[in-house]
Formats: structure tokens, sequence, C-alpha cells
């Protein structure tokens, strides 16, 4: 199957019923993306399918033939809120981090500033055990700050 | 304990006949879509079959539209795209309500309308919605299309007269008269499966549904009744104590069901006046 | 410039946010086998044997006559075993070990266990055996009771709680030539280390630990680790490959350790005016089926059971069983904030008894600089309690607030806490930690076994490394936890990683300071090779503390807290919605100040979860609900907005003034919760406040608050399409 994993084009040779999560690690050896549950309730192994977030657990990897996956690793530790988040402490054990990252992303790159209660919304799928979330919000809405610059 | 799908084998069509002939000819696939219950059952060890049947390639299934002057929503709309449809913020905002509380934004880019439905379970949160509208299901199967009321669509706890070799492909829904009313109570504020779950509509005839207190999704005709005639609030609650048979579980108990069953009636009666 | 106290960029970089940082599951090395663990289904009985259903081509399969040395896994007590070789003392107790190439061809073994049941015990009152019992005396009882105008009695209860760290456990043991490497998920490399060690005897020459990169432990990957490394080991050593064990969700949270539930009854005799002249209070823990850390656990706990009050004539009694479940361990807090739940809702009760505000008859009683605690130990001037409670009080606008929501289904509560920082009494002496420094071409090398799991230890300690030293934090390198390279600094648990580790490594910086007689680090180690400085754990001079008669200084110091809470009921779900946090926090001064604030808001929210939302199912002798759908913890959603304030006052017997901050925010929010669930009026005196138990509470006395009122609709209500 192919795909455009990261900006690349990839052609896999996988099971169709194989989960993303387990093609992007194993497979593909980005280990960035996490598994902490397998249920898709905890969100760290949320991937971007076209720009969308998604829980790469319970994703069949055949159904992201064609499409534009986004790892962690895509983003090339460049993106300010890889930086934010550091800086702010929203990432203490890390393990959550490239999730929230991904999950955040959409609301970061849309021009429109997100209100608290947005930012809330948008990583209700992601939890986090290290910080309370105080800490993400806030990097969250710096980086939107420093992408969005007035 | 995960089950392994390496010895499964799956199937996708690009057409709704192909799809439809697979179900035929291969008794025992399971449709897939977004598969926001499906891949959860194989982690936990609980393979629904071997054989898989991806729907996604049938983009026909997405769209939402009109069909006169009823709400067309394809089973493969997700829960994002039902929050973002115009047509269904107009016309059916309590679903809108009921996508927005479906778990985290994760979730909602996948889930479908098709598989909430198709997964039949009593705490789906599109049914009791479907249920108060007065919608219908439409299957396609070997012997064309067919439309089931949504009240009469499940038949136990699991348990749809949709057979084996047909699909789910739409829900359509007549216009809604009155003021439209969703709540769900789960375990938390966010990313939950329901405890208790109401969508109703106040009109003259006023309709209430609940999810979650008995082995499918309930309309409640004898509550209704007794609200439409004008009876005292207490009795219709009494009325609603009769139709509900909610249990313990995991995740809450019968006690707090018929609690907060009858709280969420009287809430939406008095803020709906 | 001096680092201490600014929020430097920390020591692990982008890592955490990149994907870089590769924790246990993300680590592979050649040949690796995939492991597995069987466990029993009956919580008591006995092993009969096993059926190995299965194609054994290519698998490894250990037993307990697989164990070299003992079979156990040393901690206090040697009395679990690692592998069941005949008795069944809990469900979910391992049995055999399976590794496998394939993931999937392991997973698909069937393996079958003949086990016989036998009656479990399940209720810690009714057990038959008492892990620890410690009473803790000051004064006479009964001259106490004598001078009081009222008695107050109650019962309180706290469930178990499941960490939920978002990484599983994980390791990999490789084998090779004369000896074996452990990596994996853990808080403490030496426990691992002594325990392995135990358990393979003489057949490995040579065992190495190394923490890889941890997602959370929150002190469930304190002990538990020394057995899912020893099943990994096993497999390891018999298989001669790699062996790689990580845990799904479902099997950590079945098997793993959880916080000990406890009772506490109080008994307390006070004056008209509300001051505490007696406290009675028994304390009653379920351990699970082994020792693992219960005797420690009930030592902090019942140090901190009559709270940060002062009082003449104090008696506790604890004691922790056996029951047939998993057994239970370290979690955040260890014991105190379930004694501490127990004695601040308590104390809300006497004020209510008393028709006193919960802040006065806490000001009436709070612990000052030269009060003596229930052991006997005189405090410093590094005493805060009252300090901290004005301020909550103030900050959160408390008594204003106390009496506009009277009657009203909103409330406002608050706890009063403290936490000994480091090991109880003479724990540290035992643990005889050693910390070490060296200098390097770019600086220095900090060496300790000390863990770094999300709390910021590295940059931590390299801050209070460079300031001592004179240097710039940059030029400070922290070791990898490898106890082949890293002396035993003692476990990273116990709110002692600043205080006692980090007080270590400034006497290394000093004495290095001396040694390098001017010279920069880098420079000396040009010039002359590397410097080498370690320095051992010393008692503070004059410290007393009996193990027997547990009288004498506890702690070293402590850490100082007061919660606020202000709660909503919603009438028609019955649930407790918090909609303002305030914590209030001394601990001496903040090192990196946002790595402490994110302690005090991790542990706060941590807190809120185990008061209102997560409730440990258990049937069967174990955790039913074992799945984050219904085992769960607070979303972004479920967390208040938090006001955090850290109070400095410092003592002088840490590094930079600096205590220890990593528990005690866990200690007060419970209390807080349930005294503003009180103050909506509703009588709660057990946890987790879940909706179902808040609609069969009793309501409290005072004017009635308002019925389910259906003209107040909570936030989750939609009137959808106005």
């Amino acid at each position: 199957m192919k795909l455009v994993l990261n900006g690349e084009p990839r052609e896999l040779d996988v099971h169709p019923l194989r989960r993303l999560l387990d093609v992007v690690r194993e497979d593909c050896g980005l280990t960035g993306t996490k598994e902490g549950c397998g249920e898709g309730e905890c969100g760290a192994c949320t991937v971007l399918v076209d720009g969308e977030p998604v829980v790469s657990c319970l994703v069949p990897v055949a159904q992201v033939e064609g499409a534009e996956v986004t790892t962690i690793e895509g983003l090339a530790g460049s993106h300010p809120l890889q930086r934010t988040i550091m800086d702010e402490v929203g990432a203490q054990c890390g393990i959550c981090t490239p999730g929230v990252v991904l999950a955040a992303l959409p609301l970061v790159e849309s021009p429109a500033r997100p209100t608290l209660a947005r930012v809330r919304e948008a990583l209700a799928g992601n939890l986090c055990r290290c910080t309370g979330y105080e800490a993400i919000h806030r990097a969250v809405l710096a980086a939107h700050a420093e992408r969005h610059p007035k | 304990m995960r089950t392994a799908t390496r010895g499964f084998t799956l199937r996708r069509e690009r057409t709704l006949a192909a799809a439809l002939r697979v179900l035929r000819e291969e008794p025992g696939t399971v449709p897939i879509a977004g598969c926001t219950d499906v891949y959860v059952a194989l982690q936990f060890g609980q393979s629904p079959g071997e054989r898989y049947l991806d729907l996604t390639p049938l983009q026909a299934l997405r769209r939402i539209s009109t069909r006169g002057d009823r709400l067309v929503i394809g089973a493969l709309a997700t829960y994002t795209e039902l929050r973002r449809s115009r047509l269904v913020r107009a016309r059916l905002p309590m679903l809108m309500e009921a996508a927005r509380q479906v778990g985290g934004l994760q979730i909602q880019n996948r889930g479908t309308v098709g598989g909430n439905l198709a997964n039949a379970s009593p705490a789906g949160d599109t049914l009791p919605v479907f249920a108060v509208a007065d919608a219908e299901v439409v299957l396609a199967g070997p012997d064309g299309e067919r439309r089931v009321p949504f009240t009469g669509f499940y038949t136990g706890y699991r348990e749809s007269v949709r057979r084996p070799d047909e699909l789910i492909t739409a829900v359509e829904v007549p216009p809604v008269e009155g003021r439209q009313w969703f709540r769900k109570v789960g375990m938390r504020a966010a990313q939950a499966i329901s405890k208790v779950m109401l969508a109703a509509v106040r009109a003259g005839s006023p309709r209430l549904a609940l999810g979650s207190v008995a082995p499918t999704v309930l309309r409640l005709p004898r509550t209704e009744t007794a609200l439409a005639a004008g009876e005292p609030l207490e009795a219709a609650l009494a009325a609603l104590e009769s139709e509900i048979a909610p249990i313990d579980d995991l995740r809450s108990t019968a006690d707090y069901r018929r609690a907060v069953a009858a709280n969420l009636v009287r809430e939406f009666w008095a803020r709906t006046t | 410039m001096a680092s201490v106290g600014t929020n430097v960029t920390r020591k692990e970089g982008l890592d955490r946010a990149t994907g870089a940082a590769r924790y246990a599951d993300d680590l592979r090395f050649p040949g690796m086998l995939h492991g597995r663990t069987i466990r029993t289904s009956v919580p008591r009985g006995r092993l009969n044997g096993f059926s190995l259903d299965f194609d054994r081509d290519g698998f490894t399969v250990v037993d307990h006559r697989d164990i070299p040395g003992e079979n156990c896994i040393a901690l206090i007590e040697r009395d679990q075993p690692c592998l069941v070789a005949g008795a069944i003392h809990h469900a979910a107790e391992p049995v055999l070990l399976l590794a496998h190439e394939d993931r999937d061809t392991l997973f698909e073994a069937r393996v079958r266990l003949h086990e016989e049941a036998e009656s479990p015990i399940l209720d810690p009152a009714t057990s038959d055996h008492v892990f620890k019992q410690i009473r803790i005396e000051k004064g006479k009882l009964e001259r106490g009771f004598g001078l009081a105008d009222t008695v107050v009695e109650g019962t309180y209860s706290t469930g178990a709680q499941e960490h939920v760290y978002i990484e599983p456990n994980g390791v990999i043991a490789v084998p090779w030539e004369g000896g074996l490497t452990l990596h994996g998920s853990m808080q403490c490399p030496y426990y691992v280390l002594k325990a392995l060690k135990v358990l393979l005897g003489e057949a490995v020459r040579d065992i190495r630990v190394v923490q890889s990169e941890t997602g959370g432990g929150f002190g469930g990957k304190e002990e538990y680790p020394s057995m899912i490394a020893a099943h990994a080991c096993l497999l390891a050593l018999k298989s001669r490959r790699p062996v790689k064990i990580v845990y799904e969700r479902g099997e950590d949270m079945v098997a793993t350790t959880k916080r000990h539930p406890a009772i506490v009854r109080h008994r307390t005799g006070v004056t008209r005016h509300g001051r505490l002249t007696a406290m009675e209070v028994d304390v009653l823990m379920d351990g699970g089926a082994y020792c693992t850390l219960s005797p420690v656990v009930l030592s902090r706990g019942v140090i901190h059971a009559a709270g940060p009050y002062r009082c003449k004539h104090i008696r506790i009694d604890g004691r922790v069983v056996r029951t047939h479940t998993p057994p239970n361990g370290a979690f955040r807090g260890f014991g105190a904030p379930q004694t501490q739940f127990a004695v601040e809702v308590h104390m809300d009760r006497i004020a209510e008894t008393l028709g006193l505000d919960p802040v006065t008859v806490r000001l009436r009683n709070a612990l000052k600089p030269g009060d003596t605690t229930a052991t006997g130990q005189v405090l410093g001037p590094e005493t805060s309690a009252v300090m901290v409670l004005r301020e909550a009080a103030r900050r959160s606008g408390f008594k204003r607030k106390r009496r506009r929501y009277a009657g009203s289904a909103r409330g406002i509560g608050l706890s009063l806490f403290y936490h000994g920082a480091g090991f109880t009494g003479s724990g540290e002496v035992m643990l005889a930690s050693r910390a070490g420094l060296e200098t390097t071409p770019e600086g220095v090398r900090i060496l300790v076994a000390s863990t770094e799991i999300g709390q910021g230890t590295r940059t931590m300690l390299a801050q209070i490394v460079a300031d001592a030293l004179g240097i710039a934090y940059e030029q400070v390198d922290v070791a990898r936890p490898d106890t082949s390279v890293v002396p035993d600094s003692g476990p990273t648990v116990a709110s002692r990683t600043c205080m006692v580790v980090g007080g270590l490594l400034e006497r290394c910086a000093a004495r290095m300071r001396e040694r390098l007689a001017g010279l920069a680090p880098s420079e000396y180690h040009a010039r002359h090779g590397r410097l080498h400085v370690e320095e051992r754990y010393a008692p503070p001079p004059g410290r007393q503390w009996s193990d027997e008669t547990y009288q004498g200084d506890a702690y070293a110091t402590f850490g100082w807290g007061c919660d606020v809470a202000e709660v909503e009921l919603d009438p028609v779900t019955h649930e407790a919605r918090v909609t303002r946090f305030v914590a209030v926090q001394e601990f001496g001064r903040p090192i990196h100040p946002a790595l402490a604030r994110g302690q005090i808001e991790g542990g706060s929210a941590q807190g809120l979860g185990w008061a209102l939302l997560e409730d440990v199912v258990f049937r069967d002798g174990v955790m039913a609900n074992a799945q984050l759908t219904n085992y769960v913890i607070p979303t972004t959603l479920d967390t208040p907005p938090m006001d955090v304030v850290m109070l400095v006052n410092p003592y002088p017997g840490g590094p930079f003034g600096a205590k220890g901050v990593g528990e005690m925010p866990i200690d007060g929010p419970a209390s807080a919760v349930v005294n503003a669930i009180r103050h909506a009026g509703l009588d709660v005196r057990a946890i987790p406040a879940t909706p179902e138990r808040l609609l069969r509470a009793p309501r409290l006395g005072g004017p009635a608050a308002p019925a389910a009122a259906a003209t107040d609709a909570g936030p989750g209500a939609a009137e959808a399409g106005r």
C-alpha cells in the first residue's frame, strides 16, 4: 500500500488490519508515537491523517491508503509548540507529549486565537498524569501567539 | 489481551454493490468503518470475526444531504462531519450536541453514525437522538433498499433487524417540530461512555428517548403520553420509572441511573417551557 | 549568573517533544524476544500444575524451578515469590513466563493453570495477618479527654488508587558474556539490582541496571519494577536472548501495586473554643497479599495522622494487614494522603460541631515553631502552617465565600497539611546514600542514582551543583542512572531527591571547590585529569529517633500546605464539580519554579482524581474495571483552573534552603474538596465521592440546601437549537 508519511511517499508491505500505531513504530521505525492504552482513551498514539488528529491504535493501516500521515517526527523539532511545551513545563515525563503536540497542532496552525475553553476541548482526548494540564494550555497559547504574531 | 489480526482478511470495495456481494458470498464478514469500537474489542481479546470489510472507500456514504424535507445522513459521516454540517446545525442541533460530547476530537474524527448504529450499544451517543426524531434507518441489501423506523430497529441487547448481508447506508430524519434537547451524563466531563443520556423534543406531543437505562435505547411512550395529556410532572415520572430497566455495572448503579433519568426529564421539562 | 531559582532550560532539551526520547518499548536489541506473564485467576488457593497446549518450537518457558537464587522479590521482607511455586495468595499472581520472537505467536499460546481455590480474605477488617503495627503515644490520652468540653468521633475511608502513569511498566533484559543488563522504566535502579542479586544468586556474576526514559512513576515504579525485571531476566538467562516485557494497560492495572485503601477512626476531645485536648486515632490499611512497602506506608501514614496540629495528648494506633488481593505499594504521598484526608474532614466536623469556622479552628491548633508533633519532634522556624493557612484563606476569599455560598449548591472547603521530607526517622541513615561528582573536559558530571521521571531531577540537581561550584549550569552534565556507573544515592521517592541527594551534591561541590583551588573544573581536568569526589549521607547533628517507641525526629523537616477548593453540586447529575482550586505550599524555596509549580498542579490534579473520579472496583479479589474507559482519570475538561502560590521559608538543612515538594501536593485536595461538598450540604466522609455516592449522602443540618432544582440546569445540559 502507498501513503505519504511525514511528507515522503512510502510503499509498505504490511497486513491491512495491522494497527497504524504498530506500522509506524515497528515497520517504519518511528517510535515517537506511543502506546499508552490500546483502547483509544489516552491519546498518546495520536497522529495526523490528512491533517486531522486520530488515535492510531484504532486505525487499520489499510485505511490510510493514499493519505498523508504525520507523526511527531514529521515536525522535525522545529515547530514552536515543541519548544513552548518544554519551556512552560507542559511536558514532565514526556510520554503524552508527542500525542498532545499533534492533537493541538490544528488549533495552533489556525489563525483564530483559541480561547482557553477551546484549548481544553481540543485536548480532551489526551490524558496527562503529570502536569494537571495547566502548563500544557499555557504552552499551546504561547505557541499560537508565536505562530500568529499580531 | 490483544487479538492478533494477522490471520484475518480485509476486503475493500469501491462500490456498494460490490460490498454487498462480499457480505452475501462470505457470511460472517464484519463491516468496519471508524473502528472506534471494533479495535477496542480486538484489544481486549473479543474478536467479532476473522473476515472484515472496510466500508471507508464508499465515499458516497459520507454525504449529509436532503431528500425532500428530510435530512439524510450518510452512514459514514463522522462526528466531526456532523459538527461541521450546516444542515445538521439547522435541522438537528441535538445531534450536533451528541457529536460534541462523543470522546475527544480524535474519536470524533473517526467514529461514524453507521458504526454507532450497527454497534447497537444501548449507550450509543446518537441513538437517543434518532429515536426521538422518529428517524428511519436505510438499509441496502441483496433485494435492494429498505427502510426501518428507528424505533423498530433494535430488538434486544446489541441486536438489530439488520441482516448480516445488509449494510446501513443512511439515516433519514424528518423535520423535527419543537425544541430539541440533549444531555449526556458520563463518568467525567469528556471522553466518557454514557451512564445515562436523554434526547428530547418539546412540542405539543413531547418525545423522549433515553440511552443506557435498558438493553436498548428507549423511547418512553407512557411518559410521553402523560406529559402530552398535561398530567403533573410527578405522574409522568412515575410512568418513566415503569418504562426503564437500568442495571448496576462497572460504571454506575441502577439506583443512580434511575434517579438521574428522572432528573434529566425534570430538567428538560422545566427548561423548555 | 545564579541558576537556582530560575527556570533554566531543562537538561532533556527538546527530545520529549520531538519523539527522540526513548522509553522502554522504544528500545530494540538484536535477537530480542518478547515476554509474557501467565497469572493466576483465583485469589487464594493452590497451584497443582499447568498444561502448555501449544507448539513449543521457538518458545522459552520459565517456572519457579528455573530460579537460580531465592524465589522472591527481595524488599523489606522476602515473602513475595517471583513465581508461584504452590500457594496462591492473590489473583493475577505470576506463575509462568513465556518468551518468543513473534509477539502474536507468543500471545496466542494457550496455557492452562490447574488451580484449586480456597476461600479468600478480601475485607481488611477480617484479616488474619498483620504486616506491621505501630503505636505513637504522646502525653496521657485519658487526661486529655478529661480536659475536653466535647468529644467528636468519626470514621473516614479512602479507596485504592491506580497510578495510571501513561507509560505502562516495561523492561528489557540483555544477557551478555558473564552478565546481564536490565534496561527499563523505573524509579530506583538499586532496588532492582538488589532484588535481582537475591533472585539470581551466583548464577550471574555481573548485573547492571540502567534506567530508560520513564513515562511517569508516582511511586508505581518504585518497587514494582523489581518484579517485571526479575521476570525478564529469568527469560533472558534461559533463552540467552534479550527479552522485552511491556505490559498492556489492562495487565498493568490489574497486576501491579496500588495505593493502600484505608479506614481511619478519630475520637477527639476539644474545648468549646476549639482547642484540641486529646486525639485518639486508629488507622487500618489494606496491604494486599504481600508485605512490599506496607510497613513504611503505615509509618508515614501514622506519623501524619494527627495532622499539622498541636495537641498534648495523642495516641495513634495503626496496622496494615493482609488480604488476598494484588499487593499494594508506594503511591505519591505514601500513607499521608489517606490519614490527612481523615484528620482534615474530621477537623471540619469539629468546627461544625462547635459552630466555629474552618479557618479559626485550624488557626487555634496549627503547629508553630517550637511546638512538638505527635512523635515529640520540636519544630524549627521553617514551620509554616499558620502562614500557608492565612495566605490560602485570604487569597481564596474563604470567609466571604463561606458565608455567601451557605445554603446553596456551591461550597468552599479547605485543608491544612504537612509532609515530611526524606525517609522517616532512621531511614536515611539506613539508606546510607552516596553521591558523586567528577570533572569532565566540559565541566562536571553528577553521579547519582536518582532518576528523572518527569519531575526534573537532572535539571534541579544540575542547578544546585552549578551554583555551589560557581560555574555555568550548561557545564554540568548528569550521568544516566546506570548502576555500573553511579553510586547508590537511594531511591527516587519520599520527596528526598532535592533535599537529601541535592544536599549531598552540595557537599560534594564544596569539597571539589576546595580541591580545584581556583581552577575551573574543565581547566583542572585538562591539566590534572579527572577529579572525583564522593559524599555519604550523614544525619543532621542532634537528631534522635526510636523505631521502637516511634518517638523523636521523624523527618529532617516538613513542607506545609493549604488547599482551598470551590465546588458546585449539580442537582441533576449529583456530580461535584471543582470550579476553582487554590494551592498554597511552602517547601523551603523552589529550585526551578516552573518545575515546582508543575509538581503542585500535577499532584493536585491527581489528588482531585482520587477524590472524585477514580474508583478501583474489585470483584473476586481483583480490579474489574481495568480499562481507561472504566477507570477514569481527569481530562482537561475535569481539571479546574489552579491558583498556585509557592511561599518561601528557607530551610537551612536543605540545598539553597530547599525542602521537598514531590508528594505534598497530593495530601490536600481530597479533604479540601470533601469539605467543600460538606459546606454545600452533604455529609461525605469517604472517597471517591462519586455521583453515585453523593446521590445517597445524608444531608447536613442547617438551612436545607435546595433539592434537585430543576430550574438550575447544570453546565452539561444543552438547549439545542436556540
